[in-house]
């Protein structure tokens, strides 16, 4: 009955999203024969292809969540800015000021929006916070998160020696996972509950985000470079925050070497400790950002060699791509989650000879 | 270029949504979800400990209770040998004295035997006496009807007494 009851409601929540997104397409289908009259107006040119462009396009932030471009039609939602400057101080403001009805970027209220950034035209600092495809997506994938897991967290409340049921046995052994195989064996049985909660809100702040990514139209959250760097350097403060004595000095005077040795030891240390959490950095956001570009790629070759035959190649071949992608969104999760927890083991490691 | 110059925008909602996502997380899903794994996990070990250390105890009293029934056994076996011994004894002492009364029953028939035997000689020899007495008595009285022969008798008799 209970299992029927958790379809249902997951069927419900399916119809509520979709009726969700087309009535976001739904406003911009009111704003399109605008667009068309107006369209018929201006001097038709059509763009060449430019399968670089369109991939960048694709794998960065922008001000507004564009889905699809069908001719003239533009599917997209517009995100609310947020802008501090000196003399205009806090607006807020949509983001669908910045373009008038030829879809064509204009300027709005001194500020106007070159190559996805937003500059002041006074040249004066802009401080923009904005509610970016990134952001949206970022918070969606809270949400997402928080649903879920407070969900599962009072199921456990209530019951705790029950065996798991429904979304509980779909993570459960999942976060065993990252408690058995990654935080005890790295961090070691004493230690390692502190980091727990740290360690299961990283991995599944990355899968979730590298998956969302994944659907067609979503923001390639875990592939910008800003999301990857706030948390590798979150890394790097619980890593080096947690650092006992023993790994200090393994850092800044390792035992067992000649002193000499250390003239050249010690800076290659202090290296480490930072290449440690780049390497984080720069891991998650290149793999995830790649994965994007590849099938981004695969799919631009239609467009080409404008030959719709090419796609009973490509499309196999970008299906694949896609699974790959599936299962590298769970690797990458759990190569940082794992990769953090082995610093976390080395920092918190006690000196015992 | 972009690609890899982080955002100030979006760092601050990142570092915002991910300390919130963290805070939020860790104290209403990460730990119960924790804590109640940890407990079910232990309870789960307790009961095997538990089940296990009664399977151990039923295994000792199942052994207990074999040698107890060993031993049981042997006592009764010794008991039904011990009770056989002294039947065996009871009877063959009950026999002993069966004998023993039997013969002096025996003996007492054959002494009382003898007696009378000796008892009924003596009675046949008085018989045998007095008969040779009356046949005497009947051969004298027979010899001597005459008056010659009771004289000589007489003066026989006298002789003897005065003789004595």
């Amino acid at each position: 009955m209970s299992g029927k009851s958790i379809f249902k409601k997951v069927y419900f929540s399916n119809i509520i999203l979709g009726l969700f997104i087309s009535l976001f397409s739904f406003s911009a289908w009111a704003n399109e024969p605008v667009a068309a009259e107006a369209a018929e107006h201006a001097p038709k040119q059509e763009e060449k292809f430019d399968a670089g462009k369109m991939i960048l396009h694709h794998i960065a932030d922008e001000h507004e969540w564009h889905f699809f471009t069908i001719g003239h039609f533009h599917a997209t939602v517009p995100l609310p800015c947020i802008v501090y400057t000196q003399s205009a101080g806090l607006q807020i403001f949509s983001s669908s000021n910045f373009k008038n009805e030829h879809h064509e970027e204009v300027p709005y209220q001194g500020l106007k929006l070159e190559h996805g950034k937003i500059h002041a035209e006074n040249g004066e600092q802009v401080y923009d916070i904005s509610i970016t495809k990134n952001v949206a997506s970022l918070l969606i994938s809270a949400v997402l998160l928080l649903s879920i897991f407070i969900g599962i967290g009072k199921t456990y409340k209530e019951n705790p020696h029950r065996a798991p049921k429904g979304v509980q046995s779909l993570f459960e052994p999942i976060i065993i996972f990252v408690r058995d195989e990654i935080a005890k064996n790295n961090i070691g049985e004493k230690h390692y509950r502190r980091f727990m909660p740290y360690l299961l809100t990283v991995f599944f702040f990355i899968w979730f985000n590298n998956m969302l990514g994944l659907i067609p139209g979503g923001a390639n959250v875990t592939g910008n470079i800003a999301v990857t760097a706030v948390l590798a350097i979150i890394a790097f403060f619980v890593t080096n925050l947690n650092g006992k004595a023993t790994y200090w000095t393994h850092v800044f005077a390792m035992p067992g070497v000649p002193k000499w040795m250390l003239l050249i030891m010690t800076p290659v240390e202090i290296v480490g400790v930072f290449m440690k959490p780049f390497s984080l950095m720069v891991r998650l956001f290149a793999n995830m950002t790649a994965g994007h570009i590849i099938l981004l790629s695969l799919v631009s070759l239609i467009f080409i060699f404008e030959n719709s035959a090419l796609g009973i190649a490509v499309v196999p071949f970008s299906l694949f791509m896609n699974v790959i992608e599936l299962i590298v969104a769970f690797i990458q999760a759990f190569i940082f989650t794992m990769l953090v927890s082995t610093y976390i083991g080395a920092a918190i490691e006690e000196h015992h000879h | 270029m972009e690609l890899i110059t982080p955002d100030f925008g979006l760092i601050f909602w990142q570092i915002l949504v991910f300390g919130i996502l963290f805070f939020l997380l860790a104290k209403f899903a990460w730990k119960p979800i924790i804590q109640s794994l940890h407990e079910r996990e232990e309870s789960i070990d307790q009961a095997i400990k538990l089940s296990e250390e009664t399977k151990k105890e039923m295994a000792e009293l199942k052994a207990g209770n074999e040698q107890l029934l060993v031993s049981a056994r042997a006592e009764r076996d010794a008991l039904i040998k011990q009770a056989k011994e002294a039947a065996d004894a009871m009877i063959s002492q009950a026999k002993l004295d069966a004998q023993t009364a039997a013969n002096q029953e025996i003996e007492k028939a054959r002494v009382a035997f003898e007696q009378e035997k000796v008892a009924a000689v003596a009675s046949i020899r008085k018989e045998a006496a007095s008969l040779s007495l009356d046949l005497a008595e009947k051969v004298l009285k027979s010899q001597l009807k005459d008056k010659a022969a009771q004289e000589k008798l007489v003066s026989e008799w006298i002789a003897d007494v005065t003789l004595k």
